[in-house]
C-alpha cells in the first residue's frame, strides 16, 4: 500500500516536472520567435516614416534593453516572466501583465461556459447512441453529430446572431459587459458566443463518448458480467460508464485546453475581449511584449489544464495508479 | 471489388451523396471561372445587396457583384490551400511519425516532444500569428497550415507504426537482415496507409475550416479575390439587409466539410482492419 | 439437468444465414463433467453462448431447445434468463484477465457477484468472498481481495473467476477453454481445482476445449464437434480406447502424446464428400534432388552456446533501484548438424530472449554463440550479414509473422531480395520450388497471406525460412497457435524438410509432447537456466531434475492403454 502511494507521488512529481519543462521550452520558443519575425520594434515604435535619428533609436534600444546580448535579454525576460512581468506595452507603456490578467478570466469564463454546454449535450447523446447501436436513434444522433462537427463555429455563430438577435431580438449580437456593472447583461452577452462554441464541441464530444462506450461494451468483461446475471442497466451504469468515463473525461479536458486559444474566431466575431482578442490586436500592432505575454498565457493555461487532465486520468485508472513493475 | 463498391453505394446513400458533393466541389474548383454566368469582379453600384432575381440567381453582394459567380470561383483558393497543406502535412508528418516510432531513442524523444509542444498551441492561433506577421496568399497559407498539421499526422503515424512494430513480421524482417529503408517502405508504410488516408481526409476538412476561418477574419485570401470564408465574413455586416448573402456560402462550405467528414468516417470503417477481417 | 436438443445456431451475413451449429444434442447429469471438444471453428464456443443466452447480436438460434431442469431457456424472457445466469448456470472464460473489470478490485467483484443472487449483508458477503478465495487456493486471499486484476497473474485471475462462478452454488458451470491461456503447471492446478469443486459443490461442468489432453484428465463424458456437427458422444474411457467416428479417431491419432514416438503423425484428410479420416503419411525418403548426405564435420556442433547471459534491468517498485533480472543465465548447449534440439520451458522462462539472442536480434551480455565454430555473439550488424543467410527463423504467430501487404511470392523471395541474390527470374523459380516443397499450390504465389489458413501460413513462413538454404532454423513456438490436426501436418513437414534440406532445428516450445515428438536432444529451461539437458529419450524416460518431473507430471497424459494400443 505504501509503495503504491509512493508510486502515485512519484507519478505526480514526474508529470509536474514534465509540464514545467514543456512550459520552459514553449517560453523559449515564444521569446526566440520574436527575433525571427520581421519588423524592428524600435522603428515601429518611433514611427519608421518619421525617419528617427540614430541617437533616438539607440536610446530607445537601451531603454528597451535591446542593446544587451540576446542571451542576457533572454534570461532577464525569463526571470521577469516567472514573476508575471512581461514588460510594458509598446503602444502606451502600460504593463503587459495588467492586460493579460484582465483578459485571461474572460477567456476562461467563455471556455468553461462552452465546455459545460458541450458536456451537458454531448455526453448524454453519445451514451444514448451507443446503447442502441445501429438503431434509428443511433443513426439520427450520429448524423446530427457529424453535421455538428462539419459546421464551422463562425457559421454557427452567424446563424445564431441571425436568429436570436436580428430576427427575434432576444440577445445582443456582440460585446461584453463587466459582471460587476450589470450581471444580467453580462450573461446575456455570454450566451451566444458560449452556445456557438458549445454546440460544435458537443458534437465532437458526443462522437467520442459513443465510440468510447462502444469500445468498452465490446470488452470481454461485459460478457462475463452478463454471464453472472447482472441486470443490463447496472452493467451499463456501474461498469461500462465508469470505464468509459476515463477516456471521456480526458477528451473533455483536452477540448477545454484547446479552447484557450481556440476561442479566437468566436472572440473576434462577438467582440469578446479575451486573450485571443488581445493577441490578434497585438500582432497587427506589432506590439511584441504584448504578443509574448498573451501567447505565454495561452500556452501556460493549456499546459496546466492538460496536466490536470493527466493527473486526474492517472488517479482514476487503477492500471496507471498502481502500476505493477 | 467493383461489385463490393456498388453494394456499398446502394446501402450507403449518405456516402454516395457525399462523394457526389465532393465531385461537384472539385469540378467547381477546376472549371468555376468558365461556369460563372457573370464577371465575378464586375462592380455594379445600382444593384447592391439584391436578393435572387432572373439576372442574378443568388443575388448580389455589397458591391453589386454576382454572388453565384463569386461562389463558383471562391472554392478554388480554398481547395488549393487544403490540398497543398494536406500534402505537406502528410509527407513530413508521416515520415516524422515513423522516425519517432522506429528510430533511435533520442531521435524519437526529440520528435515526439517537439510534436507535444507544437500541439500545445491551437493551430488557428499559430496560423493567425504567421499570417499576422507575413503576407498571406494561397502558397503561404498552404505552407503555414501544412506545417501546423504536421504534428497531428506525426501522432497518427507514430501510433500506427508502434502497432506495426509490435508485430512479428517486423522481427522477421530484422532476422533476415533487412535494411532500414526496406523496413520502412515495405513493412511499415503499406501497413499504416489506412490510418494515414483517414487522417488525410480529416486534414483536408480541417484545412478548409482553418483557411475559411482566417479569411473570415480578413486574414486569409486577400480581396477582391473571393473565398467562401471571406464572403461569410463580409456578409456578416449585411445580415439585416441581405440574409441570403451569408446563407449561400455558409451552406456550401458546411456541406463540403460535411461531405468530407462523411467520406472520412466511411473510409475509417472500410479500412479498419478489425472490420475487414470478417 | 441440462439438456440440449437439436440446437442449431446461424450467423446472419450479408448473403443470408450461415449455419455455425447444426442440430447438436447432449445432456449433462448432476455432478458430471462433460467435455465438448473440437478444433477452432467447430462451433463449440457458440454452442455454449447459445446455452447461456449470450449469443452475439449477429447470431440467431434457428432451432432446437435448451432445457434446464426441464424448462426451455430459449423461450424465457431476458429477465428470467438473467436470474438463471450466475445462480443456476455460471461461466468461466478463456481470457481471465480480460473477463474482470479493470477498475474494481477482485474482492469488490466477487462480493458484487454474491450480492446479485444472495440476500445477505455486505460484511457477510465479504467474509464469504474471502472463504471462496481460500477455497480456490489462492496464495494470500486477503491481499487478493484488495488487488486489481492487472496486479495478478493469469492463473490467479482464473482462480478469482472460478471463485465468482461457484459463489452462488450453481447447478452448471460452463468453462470455455479455461486453461488455454495458462502454463502447463498452472493448467494442472486449475483443472484439479475444477474437478475438486465439482465434487464438493455438486455442480455439473460443461468443459469446452480444443485440448484432448485436458478432456482426458477431467471429463467423464465427451462430445466431439466438427464443423458445427456432433461427431461422437462417448464416455472418456470409450472415446480414447475405441473411438467410433472417423473424425474422433483421426483427431486422437494426430495428437503427439508423451510416451509414444513415431516418425510421422497421422493427419486428418477430408474427401470430396466431406467425410474425414486419418491418414498416416509414409515417412519421406530423401529425394534424389537433394544430393548426397554431407559428411559430418568431425562432430563439430553446428551451434554451440557457452555460458550465454542476457539481463534486463527492472524496478521492483517505482522508488527502488533497478535490479538485474537474468532472463538468460549461463546457458550452454550444443546442436549437432541435422539434429533437433528441443528447448522446453513455461512462459517467462527466458526461451524467447534466448532465441532472440541466438538470432542476434539482441546482443547478449556475455558468453559465446559459436556458429560453425565462429563466435557471433558480439558481431556488428554488418558482420552478421553472412550469418543471417545461415540462420533462419519461423515465428509463433502465423497471422503476425507475415507482412499482410505482400504477396506470397514477395514474402518468400524477401530473404533473397535482401541479400541481393539471383535475378528476378531465378528468384521466382526458387519460390516455385520452395512452395512445392512445403506443399502449397503454385497459384499461391500471387495471393496475400490473409487468404490462407493458419497452417498454410505457417507453411509460407517455413518456405521463406528456407529461401537462402540455411543450415539452422529456429522454430519459436512454431506450432503452438495451430489446431492439433494442422499441427501434425506442420510437424510432419518440418521433419520431411529436415531430411530434404539438411536442416538443423532449434525447436522452442512449451508443449512437452510436441518437443518429445520432434527432438533428438532436449534442454529444459527454468527461470533463465537450463536445468536439464540431454538426449530426448533419456530425459523423457527418466527425468533427473525436479522441475522436469513436475512439468512431465503436469502434462495431461492420454492413458497408458492408448499408448500401449498405439505401440502395437
Amino acid at each position: 500500500m505504501n509503495a503504491s502511494i509512493a508510486g502515485a507521488l512519484l507519478l505526480i512529481g514526474r508529470k509536474l516536472l514534465t509540464a514545467f519543462a514543456q512550459l520552459l521550452v514553449v517560453a523559449t520558443l515564444i521569446f526566440s520567435v520574436m527575433y525571427i519575425m520581421p519588423g524592428d520594434p524600435v522603428l515601429l515604435l518611433l514611427g519608421a516614416e518619421s525617419n528617427p535619428s540614430p541617437e533616438a533609436v539607440a536610446s530607445m534600444r537601451s531603454q528597451l534593453g535591446l542593446d544587451q546580448l540576446v542571451l542576457s535579454q533572454y534570461f532577464t525576460w525569463l526571470w521577469n516572466a516567472l514573476h508575471l512581468d512581461f514588460g510594458n506595452s509598446l503602444t502606451n507603456g502600460y504593463p503587459v501583465s495588467s492586460y493579460v490578467l484582465a483578459n485571461l478570466p474572460r477567456t476562461l469564463e467563455l471556455a468553461f461556459a462552452a465546455i459545460i454546454i458541450a458536456t451537458l449535450i454531448g455526453v448524454p447523446l453519445g451514451i444514448a447512441a451507443a446503447l442502441k447501436r445501429g438503431s434509428m436513434r443511433d443513426t439520427v444522433l450520429t448524423s446530427i453529430a457529424t453535421i455538428g462537427i462539419s459546421v464551422p463555429v463562425y457559421i454557427l455563430g452567424t446563424l445564431l446572431v441571425l436568429i436570436f438577435s436580428i430576427k427575434l431580438g432576444w440577445l445582443p449580437a456582440s460585446g461584453y459587459t463587466d459582471i460587476s456593472r450589470n450581471l444580467v447583461e453580462h450573461f446575456r452577452k455570454l450566451a451566444l458566443p458560449a452556445l456557438a462554441l458549445g454546440f460544435g464541441l458537443a458534437a465532437s464530444i458526443a462522437r467520442m463518448t459513443r465510440s468510447s462506450m462502444l469500445e468498452i461494451l465490446g470488452r470481454d468483461f461485459v460478457r462475463a458480467l452478463r454471464a453472472k446475471g447482472m441486470p443490463e442497466r447496472r452493467i451499463i451504469w456501474q461498469h461500462v460508464l465508469r470505464n468509459a468515463a476515463i477516456p471521456i473525461v480526458t477528451i473533455i479536458g483536452l477540448q477545454l485546453g484547446n479552447l484557450m486559444g481556440g476561442t479566437v474566431l468566436v472572440e473576434a466575431m462577438f467582440n469578446w475581449p479575451g486573450l485571443s482578442t488581445l493577441l490578434v490586436g497585438a500582432v497587427s500592432a506589432r506590439n511584441y511584449p504584448l504578443v509574448q505575454g498573451a501567447m505565454l498565457a495561452i500556452a501556460a493555461l493549456f499546459i496546466v489544464i492538460n496536466l490536470a487532465v493527466e493527473l486526474f486520468y492517472s488517479l482514476l485508472d487503477p492500471r496507471i495508479r498502481r502500476k505493477r513493475s | 471489388m467493383t461489385a463490393r463498391a456498388l453494394r456499398i453505394a446502394r446501402s450507403q446513400p449518405a456516402f454516395m451523396a457525399s462523394l457526389l458533393m465532393l465531385a461537384a466541389v472539385v469540378f467547381m474548383a477546376i472549371f468555376g471561372s468558365w461556369l460563372a454566368p457573370h464577371d465575378p469582379f464586375a462592380i455594379n453600384p445600382t444593384s447592391v445587396n439584391q436578393g435572387s432575381s432572373a439576372q442574378h440567381w443568388l443575388g448580389t453582394d455589397e458591391f453589386g457583384r454576382d454572388l453565384l459567380s463569386r461562389l463558383l470561383i471562391g472554392i478554388q483558393p480554398t481547395m488549393l490551400v487544403a490540398i497543398g497543406a494536406t500534402a505537406i502535412a502528410g509527407i513530413f508528418g508521416s515520415l516524422l511519425g515513423i522516425a519517432g516510432a522506429y528510430g533511435r531513442a533520442w531521435l524519437s524523444f526529440l520528435i515526439m516532444r517537439s510534436v507535444d509542444i507544437m500541439l500545445s498551441f491551437p493551430p488557428i492561433l499559430l496560423a493567425l500569428l504567421a499570417v499576422g506577421f507575413w503576407e498571406s496568399g494561397v502558397l503561404s497559407l498552404a505552407v503555414v497550415i501544412g506545417v501546423l498539421y504536421i504534428p497531428h499526422f506525426a501522432r497518427v503515424a507514430h501510433s500506427a507504426t508502434l502497432q506495426v512494430t509490435r508485430q512479428e513480421f517486423m522481427e522477421a524482417e530484422r532476422a533476415m537482415g533487412a535494411s532500414v529503408r526496406r523496413v520502412v517502405f515495405t513493412a511499415i508504410l503499406p501497413n499504416i496507409l489506412s490510418p494515414l488516408v483517414v487522417q488525410a481526409t480529416l486534414t483536408v476538412a480541417a484545412a478548409i475550416l482553418l483557411e475559411s476561418g482566417l479569411s473570415f477574419l480578413g486574414l486569409g485570401i486577400v480581396p477582391p479575390e473571393p473565398s467562401w470564408g471571406q464572403m461569410i465574413g463580409t456578409a456578416r455586416g449585411y445580415l439585416a439587409q441581405n440574409p441570403m448573402y451569408v446563407i449561400w456560402p455558409s451552406l456550401l462550405l458546411a456541406l463540403t466539410v460535411l461531405a468530407i467528414n462523411v467520406v472520412g468516417d466511411r473510409l475509417r470503417d472500410i479500412l479498419d482492419p478489425r472490420l475487414r477481417e470478417e | 439437468m441440462l439438456e440440449v436438443r437439436n440446437l442449431s445456431i446461424a450467423f446472419g451475413t450479408s448473403t443470408g444465414l450461415k449455419p455455425a451449429v447444426c442440430g447438436i444434442d447432449f445432456d449433462i447429469k448432476p455432478g458430471e463433467i462433460l467435455g465438448l471438444v473440437g478444433e477452432s471453428g467447430s462451433g463449440k464456443t457458440i454452442t455454449s453462448l447459445g446455452v447461456m443466452g449470450l449469443l452475439p447480436p449477429n447470431a440467431v438460434v434457428t432451432g432446437g431447445e435448451v432445457l434446464v431442469d426441464g424448462v426451455d431457456m430459449l423461450k424465457r424472457s431476458p429477465a428470467e434468463l438473467r436470474k438463471l445466469r450466475g445462480r443456476h448456470v455460471s461461466m468461466i472464460f478463456q481470457d481471465p484477465m480480460a473477463s474482470l473489470d479493470p477498475i474494481y478490485t477482485c474482492g469488490d467483484q466477487i462480493v458484487e457477484a454474491i450480492l446479485l443472487h444472495e440476500p445477505i449483508g455486505k460484511t457477510a458477503a465479504r467474509k464469504k468472498a474471502l472463504e471462496l478465495l481460500e477455497k480456490v487456493r489462492i496464495p494470500d486471499p486477503e491481499r487478493t481481495m484488495r488487488s486489481y486484476p492487472h496486479e495478478l497473474s493469469g492463473g490467479q485471475c482464473q482462480r478469482v473467476m472460478i471463485a465468482m462462478a461457484v459463489s452462488c452454488k450453481p447447478r452448471i458451470i460452463i468453462a470455455d477453454e479455461p486453461t488455454t491461456a495458462l502454463d502447463v503447471t498452472v493448467q494442472k492446478q486449475v483443472l484439479d481445482l475444477l474437478r475438486g469443486l465439482n465434487q464438493e459443490v455438486g455442480a455439473a461442468i460443461l468443459l469446452i476445449t480444443h485440448d484432448l489432453g485436458v478432456i482426458y484428465e477431467v471429463a467423464d463424458r465427451v462430445v466431439v464437434m466438427y464443423a458445427g456437427k456432433k461427431m461422437e458422444e462417448a464416455t472418456t474411457q470409450n472415446l480414447f480406447a475405441n473411438p467410433k467416428s472417423d473424425y474422433a479417431k483421426a483427431l486422437i491419432d494426430s495428437m503427439p502424446a508423451l510416451g509414444c514416438k513415431h516418425a510421422r503423425l497421422p493427419v486428418i484428410e477430408r474427401d470430396a464428400a466431406g467425410n474425414v479420416r486419418s491418414v498416416r503419411p509414409e515417412p519421406c525418403v530423401r529425394s534424389a534432388r537433394a544430393g548426397p548426405v554431407p559428411e559430418d564435420a568431425n562432430g563439430v556442433p553446428l551451434l554451440e552456446l557457452k555460458d550465454l547471459c542476457k539481463s534486463y534491468w527492472v524496478k521492483p517498485s517505482p522508488l527502488s533501484a533497478p535490479v538485474e533480472m537474468r532472463a538468460v543465465d549461463k546457458v550452454s548447449f550444443a546442436i549437432a548438424p541435422r539434429t533437433t534440439l528441443g528447448l522446453v520451458g513455461e512462459s517467462g522462462c527466458g526461451k524467447t530472449t534466448l532465441s532472440r539472442a541466438v538470432m542476434r536480434l539482441s546482443t547478449p551480455d556475455s558468453g559465446q554463440i559459436l556458429f560453425k565454430g565462429t563466435d557471433i555473439a558480439k558481431l556488428s550488424e554488418s558482420a552478421m550479414q553472412p550469418f543471417r543467410r545461415e540462420i533462419a527463423m519461423v515465428f509463433q504467430n502465423p497471422y503476425g509473422s507475415l507482412n499482410p501487404r505482400q504477396t506470397v511470392a514477395d514474402l518468400v523471395a524477401a530473404p533473397m531480395v535482401i541479400v541481393g541474390e539471383g535475378t528476378s527470374a531465378e528468384r521466382s523459380k526458387r519460390v516455385a520450388y520452395l512452395l512445392d516443397a512445403v506443399g502449397l499450390p503454385k497459384a499461391a504465389a500471387s495471393r496475400y497471406p490473409h487468404e490462407f489458413s493458419g497452417g498454410q501460413r505457417q507453411r509460407i513462413a517455413v518456405a521463406r525460412a528456407l529461401a537462402l538454404k540455411p543450415s539452422l532454423v529456429i522454430c519459436d513456438e512454431a506450432v503452438s497457435a495451430l489446431d492439433v490436426s494442422v499441427q501434425a501436418q506442420v510437424l510432419n513437414l518440418l521433419k520431411d524438410l529436415q531430411l530434404e534440406f539438411d536442416l538443423t532445428y532449434l525447436f522452442i516450445s512449451h508443449d512437452l509432447s510436441v518437443v518429445e515428438h520432434v527432438s533428438d536432444t532436449v534442454a529444459v529451461m527454468q527461470k533463465g537456466r537450463i536445468v536439464e539437458y540431454g538426449p530426448a529419450d533419456d530425459i523423457f524416460a527418466a527425468p533427473k531434475d525436479a522441475y522436469t518431473r513436475m512439468l512431465l507430471d503436469a502434462v495431461p497424459i492420454i492413458g497408458v492403454d492408448r499408448a500401449a494400443r498405439r505401440a502395437q
